[in-house]
């Protein structure tokens, strides 16, 4: 009886808070995230040499550190020279640099899958380049990135519990305050790890959805659907 | 407030948390294989329960975020089934290794399932049993059509090492932190670490593409992953 007071009073109600918080997160993020990456792709595959050069190195240098201590510079680095962030700011900061570097690869792989011809054939028509981006190869690239982009958004629901490391207290922060206060960690980390559970497999099931709406019929994608 | 001295001074702090970071992926690398490889094999060839167990595997590593994991099995899951002695090290090495299990196996399951079904056909049809024809015709193939997918493990895990500093075990980054809040110097350490991070990171991907190009058969793809 003991445990089902604890599950329904305690634990429950902390965790939805907890779940509210991530999901403003995730919300927070991810539509800059799929700008950043869109803009950081089209720069680094049609920009000039130095918008290109940027975008490549921007993504070379998050790519290549740990999100952790991306939030670690973001939240505890930057005040020392003058700028100051409140920690959820700070999150949302970096899982926007982070989803948007790995974003802007999926991107890129679409853009360039795009045959050359488009565009040629788009300026034959008398479109300028830009235009000719905008209407003709960025429709198809997005469409054919939708499993890599689904992918990094299901990356950003897992990853966006490392705000907890700066105190933002979010779903895994709210379990790890209930689990030391009660010290009940197995459950506490397992009810945790059933909403992101949850939470994954819904994406998953609403990212086949989506695939198969915006598919253009008689262009079936070869690979297989999103994976988690 | 010059850096480099400080550094250097650090150096032997610096380096051992390397140590541990690279000890942490290189060992979540070999679970990840020694796990992963028979998990696909069993999802590939095993029989239904066997591929069920290995899909709920699966779906669970893969669905949690890494700290929650390493929370899950630190605070709660290891000390409960009495293996609460461990070090911290060792369970953000298993962590690592139980969730790159999950991952890599699939990477190992797309490339024993892009080896043709006729290879396995015609490898029975000489005599071999399943196994022999697993072990000399589709795993030689398998592999090496793996590894370049496979790879891309390595800056993944590298860069979720450094979560592990969440139960306390000592790499690069708890070392780092250790740096700021005793120098009270935050950027240039910071940035530091990233440049670290980043140099085993590329530097790391450079070698694996090197065993690569070496262990490539001649004249055959390494498919397209």
């Amino acid at each position: 009886m003991e445990q089902a007071v604890f599950f329904f009073e305690i634990l429950l109600p902390a965790l939805m808070q907890g779940l509210v918080v991530t999901l403003q997160l995730i919300a927070c993020s991810a539509p800059f995230g799929l700008a950043l990456g869109i803009a950081v792709a089209v720069g680094r595959q049609y920009g000039n040499p130095v918008i290109s050069w940027l975008c490549k190195t921007y993504v070379f240098l998050i790519k290549g550190t740990p999100l952790l201590l991306l939030l670690f510079i973001l939240y505890f680095g930057l005040p020392s020279i003058g700028i100051t962030f409140t920690a959820f700011v700070a999150s949302v900061v970096g899982f926007i640099l982070c989803n948007g570097a790995y974003n802007a690869e999926y991107i890129r792989g679409a853009l360039i899958s795009i045959k050359e011809g488009q565009m040629v054939a788009a300026q034959a028509l008398g479109m300028t380049r830009w235009q000719a981006i905008r209407n003709v190869i960025l429709p198809q690239a997005l469409c054919r990135a939708i499993p890599g982009l689904s992918n990094e958004f299901i990356y950003l629901i897992k990853y966006s519990s490392l705000a907890y490391m700066i105190t933002v207290i979010e779903l895994s922060g709210a379990g790890k305050l209930v689990a030391t206060k009660y010290f009940t960690y197995t459950e506490s980390f397992a009810a945790v790890g059933i909403v992101y559970l949850v939470l994954v497999s819904i994406t998953t099931i609403a990212v086949t959805i989506l695939e198969k709406r915006v598919a253009v019929p008689g262009t079936a994608r070869a690979t297989p659907s999103a994976q988690l | 407030m010059d850096v480099l001295p400080i550094l250097l001074d650090w150096l032997p702090y610096l380096l051992s948390g390397i140590a541990s970071t690279l000890g942490l992926v290189l060992a979540a690398l070999g679970l990840g294989v020694l796990l992963g490889l028979p998990m696909a094999l069993g999802q590939v060839y095993g029989a239904r329960p066997v591929r069920w167990v290995v899909g709920i595997y699966v779906w669970f590593f893969r669905g949690l975020p890494i700290l929650v994991l390493l929370f899950l099995f630190w605070f709660g899951i290891f000390p409960a089934i009495g293996l609460g002695e461990l070090s911290a090290f060792v369970v953000g090495a298993v962590v690592l290794g139980l969730r790159g299990a999950a991952y890599q196996s699939q990477i190992f399951r797309g490339a024993i399932q892009s080896v043709g079904e006729g290879q396995m056909i015609a490898a029975r049809s000489l005599g071999m049993s399943r196994l022999t024809a697993i072990r000399s015709v589709i795993l030689p193939q398998a592999v090496r059509i793996a590894l370049p997918g496979w790879s891309n493990e390595y800056p993944n895990i590298l860069t979720d090492s450094a979560v592990c500093y969440a139960i306390g075990v000592v790499e690069l980054l708890t070392i780092t932190s250790r740096m700021v809040t005793q120098t009270h110097i935050t950027m240039p350490i910071y940035l530091a670490a990233a440049g670290i991070f980043i140099v085993l990171n590329y530097g790391g991907l450079k070698l694996l593409h090197r065993l690569e190009k070496r262990i490539a058969i001649p004249g055959f793809g390494t498919g397209a992953m």
